[in-house]
């Protein structure tokens, strides 16, 4: 592993955002700051646009209005984004025509350990994804984005389709690695008890006037 | 992968053993298209056009040793004539094929990346060519090139694109919403990168396909330009002007004449078909493994 920096915070300021002009918004001015170390868990029914700050936050998204800014500096459009994001269905964040080794190493080279702290096996390095189940595929997706260039992790359900022993072994490596480096984290999620174990804050979306 | 004896019992566990073998057959068919067609191609150019001359000494010969696909009312030997035919409509194939086919792909790019009135420009143009009925619009452009090689050419070329410009366009258009794609941009991989790496590799497979799918059709356009006397002049060997002729004589009870260039043809198209289709379902990953 290489020298950790301590990581930074996260804040968004004043979010307004919707998909297409005239579509119902999605985001008014949503406004939350995170620090380093700290980990928020995001609740709220399915629509109230959790995904959507999500994506605003990783930089997937740009908002139309307020600014996402890490450290007090606009989020990097270019380069290596301090704030990486890991999705909901795997399938669908792993290229199809990539074996799993090549789409792991992407952008850092985990180690014999951690790949074993994450639960990957070595027999499925040469398979391609659709070889493997969407738990399996999860593993990869998060042990992909946790190099070290990594400060912040937002996490939108990400275990959702998990059996519940690999929920509590992906998650106790993510909080083992946020713990140890600093790093802070964003949970999206429905279930309140993980919610609870895992987050020190938990904050919801309000409702509001969409039109 | 040579294992007759033992194979049966590896084939059900191993799945390399099913994947090679999928594998070796589309090579072994499309090797097999290949030949058929590199081999019609040369030999048209090799055939002088004496072993097709006239001979009204031979006229209406049904097929045997000399004339093997018999010969016409004007004692022409249907053989080479056959062949010289094909291997004017591979021709014409290829060139026809290369040039719709970089049109779909520069509309097709051009139309998913820039997007907008590009797009919309692009799409009208698809629109326009496709709610032209085919072979009015092929004969229309041949017409106008002054019918002849030249005619049939241009029309072939300018009238293929559109089916293979909507799927480059669509292709591109899935692939630069794909969330591996999106996810290697936030991980600081330059659209250069992503495009070699993930982009091309995932369009290129379709592409050819469809490129190798637009040959026959190809060679069938200009079969029936030139069965309906708006391509090749009667003079020159080509299974439309072949076809054409023969129609003439068939109810005399000359068959061969049509039977046997009609075959030519469909073999060739046919190969072609199998080819690539076999190729998409190879090339796939979703049905690559099977």
């Amino acid at each position: 592993m290489q020298e950790e920096i301590a990581g930074g915070r996260l804040e968004a300021r004043n979010i307004q955002f919707r998909y297409q002009k005239g579509s119902p918004w999605i985001l008014k001015g949503v406004s939350i700051k995170i620090e380093a170390g700290e980990r928020v868990a995001l609740v709220g029914p399915s629509g109230y646009g959790k995904s959507t700050l999500a994506r605003i936050l990783a930089g997937y998204e740009m908002p139309l209005q307020g600014e996402v800014l890490w450290n007090g500096q606009p989020l990097p459009r270019a380069g290596y984004c301090p704030v990486q994001m890991v999705s909901q269905h795997p399938e669908r964040a792993v290229n199809p025509r990539w074996k799993m080794e090549k789409t792991l190493r992407e952008c850092w080279e985990p180690d014999g350990e951690f790949l074993q702290k994450m639960g990957i096996e070595e027999a499925w390095m040469k398979r391609w994804p659709i070889e493997l189940s969407g738990g399996e595929l999860q593993r990869f997706c998060i042990a992909r984005v946790l190099g070290p260039k990594t400060k912040f992790l937002v996490c939108d359900e990400i275990t959702t389709m998990l059996d519940v022993i690999t929920q509590a072994q992906i998650w106790q490596v993510i909080l083992q690695e946020t713990k140890r480096r600093g790093m802070g984290l964003l949970v999206i999620t429905h279930n309140l008890a993980l919610a609870d174990k895992v987050c020190n804050k938990v904050v919801g979306l309000p409702e509001i006037n969409r039109f | 992968m040579k294992n007759k004896g033992k194979g049966k019992v590896q084939e059900v566990g191993k799945k390399t053993g099913i994947f090679l073998n999928r594998r070796k057959k589309t090579l072994l068919l499309v090797g097999f298209a290949a030949a058929y067609l590199t081999a019609a191609l040369l030999a048209g150019f090799w055939i002088s056009p004496k072993s097709y001359g006239v001979d009204y000494s031979a006229k209406f010969l049904p097929p045997c040793a000399a004339h093997p696909f018999g010969t016409d009312d004007m004692g022409r030997d249907m053989f080479f004539r056959s062949i010289k035919g094909l291997s004017n409509s591979i021709a014409i194939g290829v060139v026809a094929s290369a040039a719709s086919s970089a049109i779909a792909l520069a509309f097709g790019v051009t139309a998913a990346v820039k997007g907008g009135l590009a797009d919309r420009f692009v799409n009208w143009c698809v629109d326009l060519c496709m709610g032209i009925p085919h072979l009015i619009l092929l004969i229309l452009i041949s017409f106008m090139m002054g019918r002849g090689q030249k005619g049939v050419m241009a029309a072939v070329a300018l009238t293929h694109w559109p089916e293979l410009t909507r799927l480059v366009r669509a292709e591109v258009l899935q692939i630069r919403s794909a969330q591996y794609v999106q996810a290697s941009y936030r991980m600081g991989k330059t659209r250069l990168w992503v495009a070699w790496r993930h982009m091309v590799p995932q369009v290129l497979p379709v592409y050819l396909i469809g490129v190798i799918l637009l040959f026959p059709h190809a060679i069938m356009h200009e079969a029936a330009v030139t069965f309906l006397g708006f391509g090749f002049p009667a003079e020159v060997p080509a299974i439309g002007v072949i076809l054409s002729e023969s129609m003439k004589h068939i109810a005399a009870g000359n068959w061969w004449l049509a039977a046997f260039p009609g075959l030519l043809l469909l073999l060739a198209v046919m190969l072609f078909d199998v080819a690539g289709e076999s190729l998409k379902r190879l090339l796939n990953p979703n049905s690559g493994n099977e």
